[in-house]
């Protein structure tokens, strides 16, 4: 179990166990973590699972891959810096991130 | 509406569970009856064609169960088995009966079977729940040679997964390529080209005259119109979906194709509204009423039902989109571009990632990306609230959508164009740029 640390934007943090094969968006959902939508399961297509990553995490996490950064394009919360899609986030490594906002 | 009132939902598909969801998250704290027939909770469908069918520890479930405690979100085994409008009251196939001030049919749609001999044989399966999936998924290990009937996007997913398992794969398709309903000439010859590159056979422009079975009453084979004997052991059908309208019709609602329902998705009683795969509505980008299968679909009208439920009315104008994915190729599609006259090709259908944008009364209507969310993410916007795209200026060389509707489009606009549907309805005419 990894524990995945979810800062709300009101400032709440809600704390995870993830499972083995998690992804920061799988463990969102299993863990009924607010402004984590998931709508498309975890391909890429949606754009509904936009984190902050901190930026001692962002650098042992997977590079980016083209998908990801043009569907990055597409988030509801205007994109930074420290903008991830957390279903391309593995969950082998403790993590703080942030949720930039959820949809109505 | 109050916001003590009971609202029940029929159907705990995606889009009713975004009805709950939804209502809860602005703030409706009457009590919220969410009625599903599937056991267990309430599950994303998009998987069973997919990864589901190849990896047994895919997770579909929406949310677990503490969601729906927490939120006080009531989940009832059962199926609405009829309305009585003039008390609000649903019967339940369980017996129960239960009052609502709203309600709002979330019933989806069943599986098409076609009349066609030898259907009931065994190995004759459909993908529309998780058991179906679960019942296929354990199947295909074992299957030597797999038969689709149906090249729509369930039928090529299921192929792709079929293929990818080592499986003998035909797909058969009455009409003369994959997709054909739902994509242009390009999209499916690109898709029809991976699939024969894995080894999948296409019999494109057959019908199925009959099924096959041994004495066992097991499937053997497919005969199609041809005289050919297409040999099988598994047989899926995916030939399409009829909407479940038979609960509205009973209780006198107006039903059309689907669920008939204004442009606030209300049905013909103001008490009941319809979301989904069920309702047909006005669509503001066809001009036309339609009915759509897919997650946007729901998920978006679901979204406009809860806000004018909690009391921010606004017509449904989302911009449609769907996705598949076949063999690691990604397609995307933004806006409906069925009916096109024209149509323009970005990128490189050789190398693997383009965009078919196509147009209709020389406007931007549709726009199918493969490999190219890039481009996707652009047709998205601007179909929503660029100024319109016409052809004439997709043709020059260079043009890059991204670039377009960077130009064109206000970044900030795509969080008011799901919410705001006013606005972004009258940005499609008028000139943002």
């Amino acid at each position: 179990m990894t524990k995945i640390v979810y800062i709300q934007p009101d400032g709440t943090r809600v704390t995870v166990d993830a499972a083995p094969g998690d992804t920061v968006m799988s463990a969102a959902l299993a863990g009924d973590v607010d402004g984590i939508v998931g709508e498309c399961g975890g391909n890429m297509m949606c754009a509904t699972c936009h984190v902050h990553v901190e930026e001692s995490a962002a650098r042992r996490l997977p590079a980016m891959t083209d998908d990801e950064d043009q569907m990055l394009a597409c988030t509801d919360a205007p994109r930074t810096a420290h903008s991830r899609l957390s279903c391309q986030l593995p969950t082998d490594e403790p993590m703080v991130v942030t949720v930039p906002g959820s949809p109505t | 509406m109050k916001p003590d009132a009971t609202v029940v939902i029929a159907g705990a598909g995606q889009g009713g569970f975004q009805v709950a969801a939804s209502l809860r998250e602005r703030g409706h704290v009457g009590p919220v009856v969410l009625i599903g027939d599937e056991p267990g909770l309430p599950y994303q469908r998009p998987p069973l064609s997919k990864n589901f069918l190849l990896q047994p520890r895919t997770q579909i479930e929406l949310r677990p169960h503490s969601f729906y405690e927490r939120r006080h979100i009531e989940l009832r085994h059962a199926r609405v088995a009829a309305i009585d409008r003039s008390t609000r009251r649903v019967r339940l196939t369980d017996g129960h009966t239960l009052a609502y001030d709203h309600l709002v049919l979330a019933t989806g749609a069943r599986n098409r079977t076609p009349p066609i001999e030898g259907v009931t044989l065994d190995g004759i399966v459909q993908v529309r729940t998780r058991d179906d999936a679960e019942h296929l998924r354990a199947r295909l290990p074992a299957t030597s040679r797999l038969a689709i009937i149906g090249a729509g996007f369930i039928g090529m997913e299921v192929a792709a997964a079929g293929a990818k398992a080592g499986t003998e794969t035909t797909v058969i398709e009455a009409l003369h390529r994959p997709m054909a309903r739902a994509v242009s000439p390009v999209t499916s010859t690109h898709v029809a080209d991976l699939h024969r590159a894995q080894g999948t056979r296409l019999c494109l422009g057959r019908t199925v005259v009959r099924l096959d079975g041994d004495h066992t009453g097991a499937v053997t084979g497919v005969l199609l119109h041809d005289g050919r004997l297409v040999p099988a052991d598994l047989v899926v059908v995916g030939v399409g979906v009829t909407p479940a309208v038979e609960l509205a019709t009973d209780a006198g609602l107006d039903v059309g194709d689907g669920i008939r329902v204004d442009a606030y998705l209300s049905t013909s009683d103001p008490h009941i509204s319809a979301v989904g795969d069920c309702a047909e509505f006005p669509n503001t980008h066809t001009g036309t009423r339609t009915r759509l299968e897919s997650i946007q679909n729901a998920v978006d009208q679901a979204r406009c039902v809860a806000a004018r439920l909690t009391g921010t009315p606004a017509p449904y104008t989302a911009v449609p989109w769907f996705w598949t994915e076949q063999f690691s190729t990604k397609l995307q599609i933004a806006g409906l571009g069925q009916g096109h006259e024209d149509s323009t090709v970005l990128g490189d259908p050789a190398g693997g990632s383009f965009s078919v944008l196509l147009f209709k009364g020389g406007l931007l209507a549709g726009v199918e990306s493969v490999n190219a969310p890039a481009d996707h993410t652009a047709a998205r916007r601007i179909l929503a609230f660029g100024r319109p795209l016409r052809r004439a200026e997709t043709t020059a060389d260079g043009f890059s959508l991204p670039q377009w509707a960077g130009r064109h489009c206000r970044n900030q606009d795509r969080t008011a164009a799901a919410h705001d549907p006013v606005d972004a309805g009258a940005g499609r005419t008028a000139d943002m740029g």
